[in-house]
């Protein structure tokens, strides 16, 4: 007997005649309550990916203007009587004219390059006309004279920088209203850029030198690249890769391997789970503290960016190291030990070479984090320096003052000014090639040495 | 003989030693490795690690400690009035440094006798010039205190040096010697090779902890330093931030900084959190194997993308877009690009994937026997998933929140680039605010002194920020590690 039949059997409720087939109002807003939830996760990841297709096209839409660069083909004759008075051709001589001294030269080359195109010259002064030019122009002349001084008196064809307003208007981030207020070009400018592009003079070409070039001044974004600052990032993933893969190997090896279970190894298990989730710019204030304030080492250099980022790096790297050491199966180590192996033989003839495939992937993936990490960096002044000089030798290049990729990124978003904001978006996309590229090495590895036990 | 040198000499002997061991152990047999203990190698290893492993040691500890002990036993030469205090002294002893450095450079070069040393002064020599002749350029002349205290600085390194050479070699040889004279087929060559293995691995773990230690200690000193020039209650309580303020009328209180950080979390979590937990629950209860292995791995994508390209996006495209919506020409609640919204929308995102694979393994772990359970007493699928299975992951849920806010807290290059630099304590998620990540990037990234309390106060900031990370990891372990059993 039961309560519920004491009270008499329960009137069957009304809607318990009708059909199974036809649906009633409660089971109909159930079932929309079912197709709603639905809804709302396929939003959610809608939404998700919405983002990611917005990130992508947006890195995409404005970076790749920064591969591209607009040039002038001028000829210029390379006067005798402004270059080297004396006609002695003597170096030292040749090297006491400034850049200053090679303005005219470029005024007169322009002035050709617009009579031979029969454009209409509105200007008198020379200094407006080189308003379409680089301020760099005239250093990447004297350049030249510098190195081929026999090449004096002669007109030789370059191809120079224009000035970044003439670049942004090639590609559409210019326009005659935007200069309205602008003192550095005037609509006027871009009449003549559009006549002397039907001519052949003006030209966009691809801009190897943003690639392989150097950081430059603040008010020459047409002449900056991102070179420099990727040879700091690859000395600083060198001082990663050779400090924490050994050092995160033989941690875990000791935490997997040997540790006994007590207060020391959960100390130290403690710790790296901590130190997992401690944010990255603390390891920046401990890079700051430990090695330049107390062990002096040099600010702004690549080795202790590549310290700092090993030590940040380590935890993932230990964490990975540590599954794959995991994954490999007790029966091989019992095998091993059943032969006559010691302990340390078995895990560095077996178990270790069986775990490798994995620890690499690991370890590939940390790089990729530590190469896109740029918090800590702006701690040991990586910002705020013009990389301008790749560095010479080994030494040199861990020890001498430089950037790294993301930090050169953050510089070039702070100088707030759309040509390098242009150029901070072409260096993400170097950037993201960098990390898909280690990321794809790291998902093939695994799938070429992955094994099932 | 220069430490580099001394080194590549200890590094010779044991590979000198690996060599004589190993030969002296098969020796021993008669060439009959049968009878060893242990394999041949291992007893070369073990002359070559007795060599190279206390020796190095001592290397390096001499490395570090003897520049202490000289620029110590030196500065006290310099008379106690011809500087301020501690940074003026530092200045002019790495004059003393660059003087004695320079003087070094002099005598390689010949420009100047190793006998003139003794009656070098001031007033006989010009040794700016001197000094600039051989490469070293120096700021100001060198004044009679400055010099003697460099020749003084020069003869105790070069004492040292002395000192250490023969100490270092010394300890290398008698490592060497009484390996070598030990090696025989009896010594247990392999375990002790092994043992010194086990130390090296030891030491590797160890790092862990002494990172944190660095951290830790890095963060008291100058934090306590700080409190010293600063009072702790003005810094804890404080509502303005100027540190630019006139008149050594400073304010560096936290209040604001903090109440930007979370303000700037709340949007991100008020974005992150729903949108991962969906896309979780439908990867997992609803997706089918193929759309679950597009998606996910698609949604991953953006927990890989470094931060300094969230940052940017902030900076230049999502901001100028709430401006456009917001700003002055839309419903005028916003003045410029750089807000808390601009920033936690983009954190947001950043957030997602966090949220959503976290979730994503917790959900999965719920046993499929309570799934089954309520779909036999007739409950749509939507109904068990609120009812059934969110409630048993709400734990591992709550404990990923609590990550992902504790990663909205220490992110920097976002907020740095779209929070905007004015510390504010205002309700309008359309006002720029910071937070203490950004301070802590723009204290130490200006001019200031490195001893004021302008910069200082970052340590004291980053002590707060580590404190609270922290805080939040150890709660979310263990909020997931009291209610992980129940069902397992």
């Amino acid at each position: 007997m039961t309560d519920m039949t004491a009270n008499g059997v329960p009137e069957a409720t009304p809607h318990a005649k009708s059909s199974l087939l036809t649906q009633d109002a409660h089971t109909k807003q159930r079932n929309a309550a079912e197709k709603r939830f639905r809804i709302y996760g396929i939003t959610a990841i809608a939404i998700g990916l919405v983002f990611l297709v917005l990130l992508i096209s947006s890195i995409l839409f404005k970076g790749v203007g920064a591969f591209q660069q607009t040039k002038l083909t001028l000829q210029v004759e390379l006067l005798e009587a402004k270059l080297d008075k004396s006609g002695t051709r003597d170096i030292e001589k040749i090297k006491k004219v400034t850049t200053f001294g090679y303005n005219p030269l470029i005024d007169t080359a322009i002035k050709r390059a617009l009579e031979e195109g029969g454009i209409e010259n509105p200007f008198s002064k020379g200094k407006d006309l080189r308003k379409l030019l680089s301020s760099g122009a005239a250093a990447q002349i004297r350049e030249f004279v510098v190195a081929n001084p026999d090449r004096i008196g002669d007109t030789v064809e370059f191809k120079l920088l224009a000035s970044s307003r003439v670049d942004g208007y090639l590609k559409g981030r210019v326009s005659r209203e935007s200069l309205a207020r602008d003192k550095n070009l005037t609509p006027v400018h871009l009449d003549m850029v559009d006549q002397m592009r039907e001519t052949g003079v003006v030209n966009k070409g691809f801009n190897l030198s943003f690639i392989t070039g150097a950081d430059a001044s603040e008010s020459r974004p047409e002449q900056a690249g991102i070179g420099v600052s990727m040879l700091g990032s690859f000395y600083m993933m060198l001082v990663v890769l050779t400090a924490a893969l050994p050092i995160g190997v033989a941690a875990s090896i000791y935490l997997e391997e040997f540790a006994k279970q007590n207060w020391f190894t959960d100390l130290i298990e403690v710790n790296i789970s901590n130190l997992a989730a401690v944010p990255s710019i603390v390891f920046g204030i401990l890079g700051l503290a430990v090695f330049i304030q107390f062990a002096h080492l040099p600010q702004s250099a690549p080795l202790v960016g590549g310290l700092v980022l090993t030590l940040m790096t380590l935890p993932t790297i230990i964490i990975s190291t540590r599954a794959s050491l995991k994954a490999v199966p007790p029966s091989i180590r019992e095998a091993a030990l059943g032969v006559g192996a010691s302990k340390m033989q078995t895990v560095f003839h077996h178990v270790l070479p069986l775990a490798m495939p994995g620890i690499l992937t690991g370890t590939i993936i940390g790089l990729a984090q530590a190469l896109g990490e740029t918090a800590p960096l702006l701690l040991i002044g990586m910002v705020g320096y013009i990389a301008s000089n790749p560095p010479e030798g080994l030494i040199d290049g861990f020890l001498s003052p430089n950037s790294a990729m993301p930090a050169q990124i953050y510089e070039w978003a702070k100088r707030a000014d759309p040509a390098y904001y242009e150029r901070a978006w072409g260096g993400i996309i170097i950037l993201l090639l960098f990390l898909m590229t280690m990321n794809i090495i790291a998902i093939l590895l695994r799938r070429r040495f992955e094994r099932r036990w | 003989m220069s430490a580099s040198f001394l080194l590549l000499t200890i590094l010779t002997l044991a590979a000198l030693g690996f060599v004589i061991g190993r030969g002296r152990a098969l020796r021993s047999v008669q060439g009959d490795r049968r009878r060893l203990h242990s394999l041949p190698n291992y007893y070369g290893f073990n002359v070559s690690m007795l060599a190279f492993v206390p020796a190095v040691l001592v290397l390096v500890l001499w490395v570090v400690i003897q520049p202490l002990m000289v620029n110590g036993a030196v500065s006290a030469m310099i008379p106690a009035g011809s500087y301020d205090d501690a940074g003026g002294l530092n200045l002019i002893m790495s004059d003393v440094g660059r003087v004695a450095n320079g003087l070094d450079a002099a005598i390689a070069q010949g420009a100047l006798e190793h006998a003139a040393l003794k009656t070098l002064s001031t007033s006989n020599t010009d040794i700016r010039a001197l000094l600039g002749t051989v490469g070293v350029a120096l700021g100001s002349d060198v004044s009679e205190d400055v010099l003697s205290a460099a020749l003084k600085f020069r003869e105790k390194t070069l004492t040292g040096n002395w000192i250490m050479t023969v100490v270092v070699l010394v300890i290398a040889g008698a490592g060497f010697l009484a390996a070598f004279f030990k090696t025989h087929a009896d010594l247990r060559a392999r375990n002790l090779v092994e043992r010194g293995v086990q130390m090296v691995l030891i030491g590797a773990a160890s790092i862990a902890i002494l990172t944190t230690l660095g951290i830790v200690l890095s963060l008291i000193f100058n934090t306590v330093s700080f409190f010293g020039m600063f009072p702790m209650g003005d810094f804890l309580f404080g509502l303005t931030w100027s540190p630019e303020g006139r008149g050594g009328s400073e304010h560096l209180g936290i209040l604001p900084l903090l109440w930007g950080t979370i303000y700037i979390s709340i949007v991100a979590l008020a974005v992150a959190v729903p949108v991962g937990l969906f896309a979780a629950v439908y990867l997992s209860e609803y997706a089918g194997a193929k759309t679950r292995a597009v998606a996910k791995p698609l949604l991953e994508v953006l927990a890989g993308i470094p931060t300094i390209v969230y940052g940017l996006f902030a900076l230049t495209i999502v901001g100028p877009m709430l401006v456009d919506v917001f700003g002055a020409e839309g419903l005028n609640w916003m003045q410029g690009a750089r807000s808390v919204m601009t920033a936690g929308l983009v954190m947001g995102i950043m957030l997602i994937p966090f949220v959503s694979s976290l979730s994503d393994d917790i959900i999965n772990a719920v046993p499929q026997a309570m799934r089954d359970g309520s779909y036999g007493l007739g409950a749509t699928q939507s109904e068990t998933v609120r009812q059934v299975v969110l409630p048993a992951a709400l734990p591992g849920i709550v404990g990923a929140i609590l990550l992902a806010a504790s990663r909205a807290i220490g992110e920097t290059m976002i907020v740095v680039m779209g929070a905007g630099a004015a510390a504010r304590l205002s309700m309008n998620p359309f006002e720029a605010m910071t937070t203490v990540t950004a301070k802590i990037v723009s204290q130490l990234t200006g001019d200031a002194d490195f001893a004021s309390p302008e910069a200082l106060v970052a340590f004291a900031l980053g002590m707060t920020l580590f404190i609270l990370t922290l805080g939040l990891n150890v709660l979310a372990l263990l909020i997931v590690r009291k209610y992980r059993e129940q069902y397992e």
